[in-house]
């Protein structure tokens, strides 16, 4: 080794790049490619994600199955038959959440209007809006070093709080939508609220308590349709009464065309974004929040209380939340609430929150992403398994939470700092 | 063990397992490649065809052997029927599906669009209103836009029919139905139900009860969920340990946990809706019969008429029109007794001539 070492040495003054000087910029952008990098490793979880995905695709088509049945006898069946599977599944997602192609065609010979080539668009704005407010309800807690796994019970008694405000009072839009949304973020962060005074004041896992929460917010909703202040006077299921016309977020683009579905709670959900992101890095709360999610006993020490902070924050991240489902309430095209219209946002915004590392501004692209995947699998069926957007939203939050697994497939280098996860500390 | 043994263990390993899955895959692959031209793979679906009809199913997906099945069922001996038909499905997870649904199957340039499942009609009117020239089905659901085919069954009639079979089987003097929500189209089976029980007690003096649901108050026992296999069974225990020893799921595929129910416990039967049970299900040992719907033969006949561009007003499937009726015993061929089979029989003749009427709020108006 020592004699290596000196050689090394030796030949130094002959090498044409003397090793003080900067390498090129190809040449760190190469090795920024090949090392587990936080940024590279969500790039390659996504490639990944969609490999699996092509994979599965070809497992669960009937066809291009058989096809490799006689793999020898004729190869071209199999391998084209794959290619084109995986080329035109992956393409239907994409017209159904971006653009489509077939209405493109119909807009340049003036059958279709500007609105119907907009409609995936929106179709993937609408399906990204409660994504955000449950993305940053599960971001902002992870921040203070918690795991709220209790934004869909908290988005549930939001949409209950938006609903009840939204039908029993009879003031105009410019007052009741503002009101409307109030009452769905208050009513969120005061469900929020719960597991973080419980962690405080006895210590209570709030991952945990935020799970049973959300049997009892479910339950509760059941409940709370059936009642006779909230259960819709015209039709017998459970479903609410619908809010007034003018507690309905107004639709965007509706002037363009009536079934752009895309509404006002996609503006609302950005503009919260920055504001969490303010709240984050400029302001003492979001100070509080971050040092405490980084070490609880050292703030304490600084003379920070945890248990407020742990309270405070729960109920924040309750009230984006309780956003999630006054969007939903206060959205177009219901005729009232019932117990599928939460579907399974609060749940994806873990997944959501993982995926943008709990950043506001990843959580926007990450709810983006995911709300385009929703919208291009319901409009690629039956084509492609609906499935299919479920399945890769999983496989990317797979790699993204196991960092290590991404850097062993691929076989990237460790960078500098070691291997970034995202976790709560508060185990 | 050096570092180099390891290793060279390691590609050894390696290699052995590469060889396996290469022999696995070639054994796999050797078989015989098809003719060019075999393209009838794709189960009676025309893909050259010039008629494109669509269907958007409810929650619970084509293969919840219940409604959403027989439509698709529908549809597919449509395009069997006629060769010019091609077919093609989309499933909605929960009512916020519906309206992209509907629009995406207005994108793909559907003929003719079928909304399955009361629940729909609404989007069903705003989509069909969107666009004039489309015509569109709604099942299950009246609707009185101009290009909205309504396809509705008046399952009380076959749902009477089952209920007095339920009365004159029942060993217990207790029967019980329960719904998957309360929503027309399911009440309307309880209702049915109902009354006919109520008709054999009178007309037997026998002293048969209903559990889970009050015609009078028209509530009764709901899931709210029709894909709730675990919470159906639960519901039919419940109503197992009061005495029931016939259940009559009204709840599409949660339906399946009343069966399944039925088959653990002793003595405990069951009656099936929408379709066969005895042959969309795989519990027809416990299955004295169904109260059938045919969805099926509507559906395709509205697609069929469409084809012809010949699709408007409305349909009610009867006992007179074959619409509705009662399924074979099958398997309780002989634990029914002939005097019962009579019966029923007379009964349905009675419906037919309107001696006999079944009256339920949720049953569709007449045309």
């Amino acid at each position: 080794m020592t004699t290596e070492n000196t050689t090394a040495t030796a030949e130094q003054p002959e090498s044409p790049e003397p090793p003080e000087s900067k390498p090129s910029f190809a040449r760190l952008f190469g090795r920024y490619l090949i090392e587990a990098n936080s940024v590279m490793v969500t790039v390659y979880s996504l490639l990944l994600a969609f490999a699996i995905g092509a994979v599965l695709l070809i497992v669960s088509d009937e066809q291009v199955r058989s096809s490799y049945g006689y793999f020898f006898a004729r190869p071209s069946d199999a391998l084209g038959g794959s290619w084109n599977l995986i080329y035109s599944s992956y393409m239907d997602l994409f017209q159904g959440a971006i653009l489509n192609f077939n209405t493109l065609e119909r807009f340049q010979a003036g059958n279709a209007d500007f609105g119907d080539l907009l409609r995936p668009l929106s179709e993937t704005l609408t399906n990204a809006t409660p994504l955000i407010f449950t993305g940053l309800a599960v971001g902002l807690a992870f921040r203070a070093g918690l795991f709220n796994i209790g934004a869909q019970g908290q988005m549930i008694f939001g949409m209950l709080g938006a609903l009840v405000i939204g039908f029993s009072l009879n003031v105009p839009a410019i007052v009741h939508i503002p009101l409307a949304i109030l009452a769905g973020a208050v009513a969120g962060g005061l469900f929020g609220a719960v597991p973080g005074v419980l962690k405080a004041t006895t210590g209570a896992h709030e991952v945990i308590s935020s799970i049973m929460l959300n049997n009892i917010a479910a339950l509760f909703l059941v409940w709370a349709l059936s009642t006779k202040f909230i259960h819709s006077e015209t039709r017998s299921e459970l479903v609410s009464k619908p809010v007034r016309d003018s507690a309905e977020l107004p639709a965007l683009l509706g002037w363009l065309n009536p079934s752009l579905r895309v509404n006002l709670a996609i503006v609302v959900g950005v503009a919260v974004a920055v504001g969490v992101w303010w709240l984050l890095t400029k302001s003492t709360f979001g100070y509080r929040i971050r040092a405490v999610g980084f070490n609880g006993p050292a703030s304490a020490t600084a003379g920070m209380s945890v248990g407020r902070t742990y309270a405070t924050t729960m109920g924040a991240a309750g009230a984006l939340a309780g956003l999630a489902g006054a969007a939903l309430a206060l959205g177009t095209g219901s005729g009232g609430v019932n117990t599928a219209t939460v579907l399974e946002y609060g749940f994806d915004g873990i997944t959501v929150a993982l995926l943008g590392r709990a950043n506001p501004a990843g959580i926007v692209v990450s709810a983006l992403l995911f709300g385009a995947l929703k919208a291009g699998a319901l409009s690629a069926q039956p084509d492609v398994p609906v499935d299919i957007s479920t399945l890769l939203q999983a496989t990317i939050v797979l790699f993204i939470a196991a960092p290590a697994l991404v850097k062993a497939i691929l076989r990237l280098r460790t960078p500098r700092g070691g291997l970034v996860t995202l976790e709560a500390k508060g185990w | 063990m050096s570092k180099e043994t390891k290793l060279a263990v390691k590609q050894y390993r390696l290699a052995v397992a590469g060889v396996a899955a290469t022999g696995v895959f070639a054994l796999s692959a050797c078989g015989a490649a098809p003719d060019e031209d075999d393209s009838d793979s794709d189960g009676g679906n025309n893909a050259d065809a010039s008629f494109l009809a669509c269907m958007i199913t409810d929650s619970g997906g084509v293969d919840d052997k219940s409604f959403n099945e027989s439509s698709w069922q529908g549809m597919l001996d449509a395009a069997e029927e006629n060769s010019d038909i091609e077919v093609e499905y989309k499933e909605s997870s929960a009512d916020t599906d519906y309206d992209p649904n509907l629009r995406s199957a207005v994108d793909d340039g559907c003929d003719f669009i079928v909304g399955v499942g009361g629940l729909m009609t609404e989007n069903v009117n705003t989509v069909a209103g969107e666009n004039p020239d489309i015509p569109f089905a709604t099942v299950d659901g009246f609707s009185e836009v101009e290009n909205v085919y309504s396809i509705q069954f008046d399952t009380a009639q076959s749902a009477f029919l089952a209920g007095y079979v339920a009365a004159a089987q029942t060993e217990s003097g207790t029967v019980a139905t329960w719904g998957g929500m309360k929503i027309p189209p399911v009440t309307i089976f309880m209702d049915g139900f109902a009354e006919g029980i109520a008709y054999h007690n009178e007309a037997k003096g026998t002293d048969v009860e209903l559990l889970g649901w009050d015609e009078e108050a028209q509530d009764g026992t709901f899931l709210n969920d029709f894909e709730d296999t675990a919470g159906g069974k639960s519901t039919s225990e419940t109503f197992i340990s009061q005495g029931a020893d016939i259940i009559f799921p009204v709840a599409g595929p949660a339906g399946i946990g009343a069966l399944t129910a039925a088959s653990e416990a002793d003595g405990v039967n069951a009656i099936w809706v929408d379709t066969d049970g005895y042959e969309s299900t795989e519990f027809g040992d416990v299955l004295i019969t169904s109260a059938e719907k045919g969805l099926a033969a509507a559906v395709t006949d509205s697609v069929l008429a469409a084809y012809d561009g010949d699709v408007t007003g409305s349909y009610v499937g009867t006992l007179a029109n074959d619409g509705v009726g009662i399924a074979p015993y099958h398997d309780f061929e002989d634990a029914v007794s002939d005097e019962t089979k009579t019966e029923v029989e007379d009964l349905k003749q009675a419906i037919i001539d309107g001696e006999v009427t079944v009256e339920s709020p949720a049953s569709p108006a007449a045309e």
